[in-house]
């Protein structure tokens, strides 16, 4: 993880940190804090609890989103901090609805100008975010909402289980993750297992991310703690819980940085910290699919 | 069983209005125990469907968010965020959503974004997530809100998803494909925009609630439909099922 950040990861970048509510990459947002990166544009439909520290610990200018909450707790209170006050330091806001965003990605994605939408008619957002425009269908029907592509410099994205070469299999809330991955310039992968490639064959169906469009893989069991990895462990709602008391004063949210990202040095001296009763506590009864039978065909 | 309370009362008549509703569109805390009530009585069949990307949901515990795992083990299908907001949802395969906001106005016009100027907000709220979609293209809209002078207003702070716009044919002018919003769900009483100018019309008051209590908290001149009638009160069996399987701890229903 210290590697793919450092190598991908420079002040200045935009970074997309994707997984909707599961399969979010705390861990490498935690690398990117301890290597005090700065002036990040940093995207994300759900800015999180992750975002929410890693805007407290300074290393964003800028926030793209598209709802902002920590969800099924409240608002995020080190990002209200920076847009209302400036603390840490001042932050820029550009704000979609979540199927702008995905259609942001959509287009980049895909390699095209624009992406339609039914979506802001009679809204504000398209007076408070100028990218947001409406264009007339050129076959008759009408004016539709537009929005241009978002090609992050970075993407992250947090899975199950990938090979050597980056392909990944996810299963789940599949989100973006594909979108991200093909929009953005890099993209590291990181999984909860490494497995061999003939485990991704058995199975093409399953892989939602190939390694064509990865340029690093890191292995970092429980590094979308606290969200959850399905199959794999529970979201720790307490700490999403803790998170909203924590996070409500400034010194209280350095001390939580200053111990729990700065305090250790990687995301195995974070899973030590956090003891194993505490992870054990998080993982599902088993609930396997029925197998599928892709045949042989000689 | 003790009577039912203000948000039980508003809980059951959610419920209840999904008779023969094919698929919904949910969020988390109300909303989402109302659809799990109405798929326990008056809709055994109706699908749930989550932004999150999970169609036909059969938690096995309350989520605690939209995202939560246990919406996706034992669902039909969970598919990305381009699939649900295009296909599913722009698509036009789902019957009813419900929404709600900080604010509403006469013609179901909605703000999630901002109390106060959007530069220099009072309270910057969540904003719109998938709502400004789900208003746009969702077949039906059903609003759920408590009913207060702060949340009921004449005029919105920001318009964050689309009702009736203006009012009257305006909303099928702009070119919006559903038919917007049809009902408000309030803890006081029920109310529709079946009227020409497609403004909110009190059509009934829940047991306990008083018609000048509700004029004193809508923050403009009432319509009231020619007659207003009382909420049928929920029954044994829907506050059995409420209190008992769906939210025992309170969370959402108390």
């Amino acid at each position: 993880m210290t590697e793919a950040i450092s190598e991908f990861v420079h002040d200045g970048d935009s970074v997309a940190i994707e997984g909707f509510t599961a399969f979010i990459c705390f861990a490498a947002g935690h690398e990117i804090m301890r290597q005090r990166r700065r002036d990040l544009t940093l995207i994300r439909m759900t800015p999180d609890a992750l975002y929410d520290q890693m805007i407290a610990g300074g290393v964003a200018s800028k926030l793209v989103f598209s709802y902002l909450g920590n969800p099924g707790v409240g608002p995020l209170h080190c990002i209200r901090r920076a847009v209302e006050q400036g603390i840490p330091r001042p932050l820029e806001i550009e704000e979609y609805s979540h199927g702008g965003l995905v259609a942001r990605y959509q287009a980049a994605a895909n390699g095209l100008p624009f992406f339609p939408i039914r979506s802001y008619v009679g809204t504000d957002l398209p007076k408070v975010n100028p990218d947001i425009r409406f264009i007339k269908d050129p076959y008759g029907g009408g004016s539709i909402a537009v929005v241009p592509p978002l090609r992050p410099k970075v993407a992250i994205i947090h899975a199950q289980r990938a090979d050597h070469d980056g392909n990944t299999h996810l299963w789940g809330l599949i989100g973006v993750q594909k979108e991200v991955a093909f929009a953005a310039d890099k993209v590291i992968v990181v999984a909860e297992e490494l497995v061999e490639s003939s485990v991704i064959r058995s199975d093409p169906n399953r892989t939602l991310v190939p390694g064509l469009v990865v340029d690093a893989v890191v292995i970092e069991p429980f590094g979308a703690h606290p969200s959850y990895v399905q199959g794999f462990y529970d979201r720790d709602n307490a700490f999403y819980l803790e998170w909203d008391r924590v996070s409500r004063d400034p010194s209280t949210t350095t001390a939580w940085i200053e111990e729990w990202v700065f305090g250790v040095k990687n995301r195995s001296q974070y899973l030590v910290k956090l003891g194993t009763a505490a992870l054990d506590a998080l993982r599902p009864s088993p609930l396997p699919a029925a197998p599928v039978d892709y045949g042989e065909y000689r | 069983m003790t009577p039912a309370t203000p948000t039980e009362h508003m809980i059951v008549s959610a419920a209840r209005s999904l008779a023969g509703v094919q698929t919904v569109f949910v969020g988390v805390g109300m909303p989402n125990v109302a659809c799990n009530l109405a798929r326990m009585t008056v809709a055994p069949d109706v699908e749930l469907i989550y932004e999150s990307g999970v169609y036909g949901a059969r938690p096995a515990r309350l989520p605690l968010s939209i995202g939560d795992p246990t919406l996706i083990s034992n669902s039909i299908a969970v598919v990305g965020m381009a699939d649900l907001f295009g296909l599913y949802l722009q698509g036009g395969h789902v019957d009813v959503a419900f929404l709600g906001g900080a604010q509403v106005d006469r013609f179901g016009n909605l703000n999630t974004t901002v109390i106060g100027d959007y530069k220099q907000p009072k309270v910057r709220l969540p904003g719109s997530g998938g709502a400004a979609e789900i208003a746009t293209s969702a077949n039906r809209v059903f609003i759920m809100m408590r009913l207060s002078k702060r949340t009921f207003v004449e005029r919105l702070d920001f318009v964050t998803s689309s009702g009736h716009l203006t009012g009257g044919n305006a909303r099928a002018r702009a070119g919006l494909r559903g038919v917007g919003p049809q009902l408000v769900v309030t803890d006081l009483g029920l109310f529709d925009f079946s009227n020409p100018d497609h403004e909110m019309q009190l059509t009934s008051l829940h047991v306990g609630a008083r018609l000048d209590e509700v004029r004193a908290a809508v923050g403009w001149q009432l319509k009231e439909a020619s007659s207003v009638h009382q909420t049928p009160p929920p029954t044994e069996d829907e506050l059995r099922l409420l209190r008992e399987e769906l939210d025992p701890t309170g969370l959402y229903s108390r």
